[in-house]
Parts: C-alpha cells; structure tokens; sequence
C-alpha cells in the first residue's frame, strides 16, 4: 500500500450519455512510468483531466500522493505536475517568466523558485533561452519547458498527456531521455500516448485502454510474451487451406489472418518452427511466397487485445463529438 | 499561509500589458482623442448654444468640455472594464487557463487578479484624461488648493475604481462563460450603447423621457459620473444651463450604488467561475 503512489477504482466519467470513461481501476507504484496506450478518442485525456481535477469527479474514487481525490482536490493539485497535451505557453512571455508564474500560482517562496528555475532550466537545456520569449521557441523547446514546467513544485506524480505528440523522431528520443531522466531523479510518471514505441520504450507498465475500459495491464514484455514467443508472417499460394494445413501443428498457438497473408503466432523458437512449418506446406502442395519472422511489438500485442490497428491519426482534438462519432462507427 | 494567487494574476496581466505597445499606446492614447476631438468639437457648438441661455445667478458656471470631461474619464472606463475580462477568454482558447485551473489557487483569486489589473489601466487612463484635459482647458479642480486637489483625485479614483471593479466581474463572467472572442465583442457592443447613452455622460439627465430618466438612474455609469463631477467640478456649478448641486450624502449614496453595483457583479462572476470547467 505504501508504495502505490496512485490507486483508482471504478471510475467512470459521462459526458450526457456518452460514456468516455467505463469505470476503470489501476494503480500506479512510486517510482514508476505508467503509461495509458490507446487510440484517440479512448478516454485517455478524459481520464488524465478527471486525475488532475481539471473535471469533476462523477463517479469511482481515487487517491493520489495519499490523498482522496473527491475530499482533498486541492491537496493533490500541490501535489502534482502537469503537462498538458496541446502547448500551453504563452505566447508573448519568456521561458522565465513562464516558470516564474507557475512557482507564483503555487505559492512558492522566491529563493525557493528562483534557485529551482535555474535547475529547471539547466534540466531542460534552456539557459540560454532564459529571456526568449516562448513565440520564439521551437517545438522540441515548448515541450522542455513545458516539462520544466511541470517540475517546477517537485510534484510527486508527473502527469503527460501525449508529451511527444508532434515532435520529429530525434526530437522525440531526446524527449524520451529527458522523461527517463526526471523519473531516475524520483518522479513517478504517468503517460498517455497513442505512439506504441513510446509506451514501449519509456514505460514500467502499460496499461492498454480502449472505448474507456482498461483492456490489459502488465509490463512491455509480459504483453508480448502473452502472444508467445515469436510471430510469423507467411504469404502463400492458398492461404485459407495453409489455414487448415497449420491449424493444429504443435508450436502453433493462434493463426490470424490478415488481407494477403496469415501470421502465425507461435509459443516456441519461431527459428527452428519456421523450417518444418515450410516443409509442411510444401508436401501439402501450398507454395509459400513470402516469410517474415520476428518478435512481437507492442502493435502486435494492441491489435491482439483490441482486435484493431492503432492508426496514427495525428494530432488528436479531444472533443465530445469526434469521440462520439468514432464510438458511432464501431 | 496566506494565498497570493491574485498577485500573480495581476503580475502576468500587467506583463502583458506592458509587453503590447500597440495596445499599450492605443489605450493611452483613444482617451485623449476623445477629449481632444470630440470634447473640442462638442464644446464649441454646446458653449456658443448655451449662450441663448440665461445663467443662473451666484452660481459659478463651467464650460462643456469640462463638463464633459467627467463623462470622457468614466466612459472611457467602462469601455477598458468590459473588455478587461478579455484576457480570460484568450487564455481559455488557447488552454492557458487549464494551467490556472489546475493549480492551487482559488477561482475568486483569478477574478481579483483580472479585476485589479483592470482598475489599474482605468487609473492610469483617468490621469491621462485629467492631465490631457486640464491641458486643453478643462476647468478641473478650479481654484482647489494643492491637498484639496490632492484629495479630489483620490474621490475620483475611488470612484473609477469601485466603478471599474463592477465591470470587470461582469466583463470575467461574460468571458467564462463564453466560447469565443467575437462574442464577447457583440455583448459588450449591447451593453455599452444603453450604458453610455442612457446616463448623464455628456448631456443632462433631467431632459430625458420618463423611461430613460428611469435607465439612466439605475445605471452605474451615472452615479460614477456624479462622483467624478463633484471632486472634479464642484459640489455647486451650472452648465449648458441646469444647475448642479451635491451633498456629500448624495456623493455617499451615489458611492454606496456603486458598491452594491460591484458587490453583486463578484457575486455573478464568482457563480460562472464556480461552474466553468476548463479541461
């Protein structure tokens, strides 16, 4: 219990009588990256803003940093930092400022604040825009001192909505160093993300959300090993009889097919599988065409569970609406 | 410990004025305009009408544009008011807000904040306009001593200030309550024509139909406009021909309408800013 730095039941949040939420319990533990994995429009900014009181708690119940999140909304807000999914700077303030009025709004003494600027700023590799103003920054930049930003009161939990969301692959990397960074210096991180690779590469634990239900949660590589060791991906001149031919060959836990060929999902070394499994089909007189073997990823373990590919849509708008109409087309 | 969240508000508000220079300099410089355009040309047909009308003997008579000097200083306030809450309404568009929102700081302390930064563009304003006008020939604080004078501009901006207060509430209320910009421009373009008009701003009240008699008394801008006269003009003079009196209870009353004006308006802002959800 006393390592568990968030822990959620059952929470539920409506907008009318769309349902973004679907009553969803987890815990996070001090000290991890916790990531929220799921497709826009899955709950996961909904579920961000009800833990960060920006809405009102409808239904369930939460405790963050020790605190009830329905009875002391105030006192988790001083104990949190938040980085919100669109950039949130002002425009025509500078970096310093920027750090300036956050330290204010939290109450924190001046020495106090100026001193954690400095390192904040030193953090992020932002000395030297210290007096630029944010219009001026790039988008790797805005991000820095968005999660500077954050830091900023020393919260005990990191909030991240999509931090990366935008941002070119180099820029993301270092992004993701950064993160590593600030939770190796004892900030437990919570992240949602629709990027599989970033859940991947940057989380302790995943948890896979989808139509506002928490599907799966475990560690990156627990996800994988439920698909079994290795998957292979097999174009043949037949594939439904491959189908029939593979359906009950030892090794060979699940096949699925896709639109022109089948991966085979197996639970041993797909190496020594992949030559008997050739020879199989040979003496049944399918002709294999092409063959891929590789290791499951984290988009092989979301479409397993979710029964969907995971589209980049880009930039997500959270809105009402457009959650509403994904939900409709289902 | 005591929460200073409105400071901070109030801190990157004023940055933010400072920081515009257009908006900074427009905002200096539309009052005077006023004053020098429209005051100049207002007075030179008012002052040449108004000498076809007998002046009421022993009481010391002032020209239009000091008259209307009183008006200039709080229209221009009103105007700076209304669209002080402005800032809330960008700062909603463009997801500043939820960083205020998810902080600490209490909701009221967001509305002081825009509030107190409001009431310090209206006293920077109310100076110029004093300044400007006297420059132009204003009869403001005729034949007052220096602490007298001193004294008149501290009623003034008590005034303005109290004044400024009750439209910023409304202004912040309106703006949280909205989704764009161009919204709030359409209210307040409503809400300034009967304020402006409907009060003894530029022309006395005592010509008016019965119902805008009754519009121009319960508008805020008269009591304001009252308050400004007395501490600028005098509790006795005449102009374009009605004379003008005041008692300090009238100058309480007018006050204390102020007051109740802002009190109820921080109520109204308070109730919008309690239900906005800002996600």
């Amino acid at each position: 219990m006393n390592d568990t730095i968030i822990e959620v039941q059952g929470l539920e949040h409506r907008y009318g009588n769309f349902t973004a939420v679907d009553g969803i319990s987890f815990s996070v533990k001090k000290g991890e990256i916790f990531s929220f994995l799921g497709p826009n429009g899955a709950g996961k900014s909904t579920a961000i803003n009800v833990l960060t009181t920006l809405l009102r708690l409808q239904k369930g119940s939460a405790r963050i940093a020790g605190f009830d999140l329905a009875t002391s909304p105030g006192k988790i807000r001083e104990s949190i930092g938040i980085v919100f999914q669109e950039v949130t700077l002002d425009r025509d303030m500078t970096c310093w400022e920027i750090l300036e009025f956050h330290g204010r709004l939290y109450g924190m003494p001046r020495d106090e604040r100026r001193a954690r600027i400095d390192e904040l700023l030193s953090l992020v590799q932002l000395e030297t825009k210290k007096d630029a103003l944010t219009k001026h920054l790039s988008g790797g930049m805005k991000r820095r001192l968005e999660i500077a930003r954050g830091l900023m009161t020393r919260p005990k939990v990191l909030f991240l909505d999509e931090p990366t969301i935008g941002l070119d692959p180099q820029t993301r990397m270092r992004m993701w160093e950064y993160i590593k960074q600030v939770n190796r210096e004892g900030t437990t991180i919570f992240l949602t993300t629709h990027y599989m690779d970033e859940a991947d590469l940057l989380s302790d634990r995943i948890s896979i959300i989808d139509h506002g239900k928490i599907i799966i949660t475990g560690r990156s590589w627990e996800l994988k090993n439920m698909l079994g060791e290795d998957l292979i991906y097999l174009e043949t001149s037949d594939n439904d009889a491959a189908k029939d031919i593979l359906r009950d060959m030892a090794g060979i836990s699940e096949i699925r097919t896709k639109s022109r060929g089948l991966i085979l999902v197996v639970n041993e070394d797909g190496t020594r599988l992949l030559p008997s499994i050739m020879e199989h089909l040979r003496t049944r007189g399918v002709t294999v065409t092409t063959v891929n073997l590789k290791k499951p990823s984290m988009d092989d373990v979301f479409v397993h569970f979710t029964g969907k590919e995971l589209r980049d849509e880009g930039p997500e708008k959270p809105s009402v609406a457009a959650s509403r109409s994904r939900r409709g087309r289902k | 410990m005591v929460n200073t969240g409105f400071t901070t508000i109030y801190w990157r508000d004023m940055i933010r004025y400072v920081r515009f220079k257009t908006l900074l300099i427009s905002s200096l410089v539309q009052p005077a305009l006023w004053m020098a355009f429209f005051g100049i040309a207002m007075s030179a047909s008012f002052d040449r009408l108004t000498t076809t009308v007998p002046t009421i003997p022993g009481v010391p008579a002032v020209g239009y544009l000091t008259f209307m000097g009183a008006g200039v200083i709080a229209m221009t306030t009103l105007f700076t008011s209304l669209f002080g809450g402005i800032t809330i309404l960008f700062d909603k568009n463009w997801g500043l807000m939820r960083e205020i929102m998810a902080s600490p700081v209490p909701r009221e302390h967001i509305i002081f904040g825009i509030a107190l930064s409001g009431m310090t563009k209206s006293f920077i304003q109310a100076v110029i306009i004093m300044v400007f006008g006297l420059f132009l020939g204003a009869q403001f604080f005729n034949g007052y001593t220096i602490p007298e004078t001193f004294i008149a501009i501290l009623g003034i901006l008590l005034f303005v200030g109290t004044f400024s207060l009750g439209f910023l509430f409304l202004s912040a209320a309106i703006s949280v309550s909205l989704e764009s910009p161009e919204g709030l421009q359409g209210i307040i373009t409503l809400l300034t024509m009967p304020i402006f008009f409907a009060s003894n701003a530029l022309y006395p009240i005592d010509a008016f139909p019965e119902v805008l008699q009754i519009i121009s008394r319960i508008n805020p801008l008269t009591y304001l406009v009252i308050g400004i006269r007395y501490f600028a003009v005098g509790d006795d003079f005449q102009s374009i021909g009605v004379h003008y009196t005041a008692t300090s209870g009238d100058i309480l009353v007018s006050y204390a309408a102020l007051v109740i004006f802002a009190l109820i308006m921080f109520s109204v802002a308070w109730w919008r800013f309690k239900k906005a959800v800002v996600t």
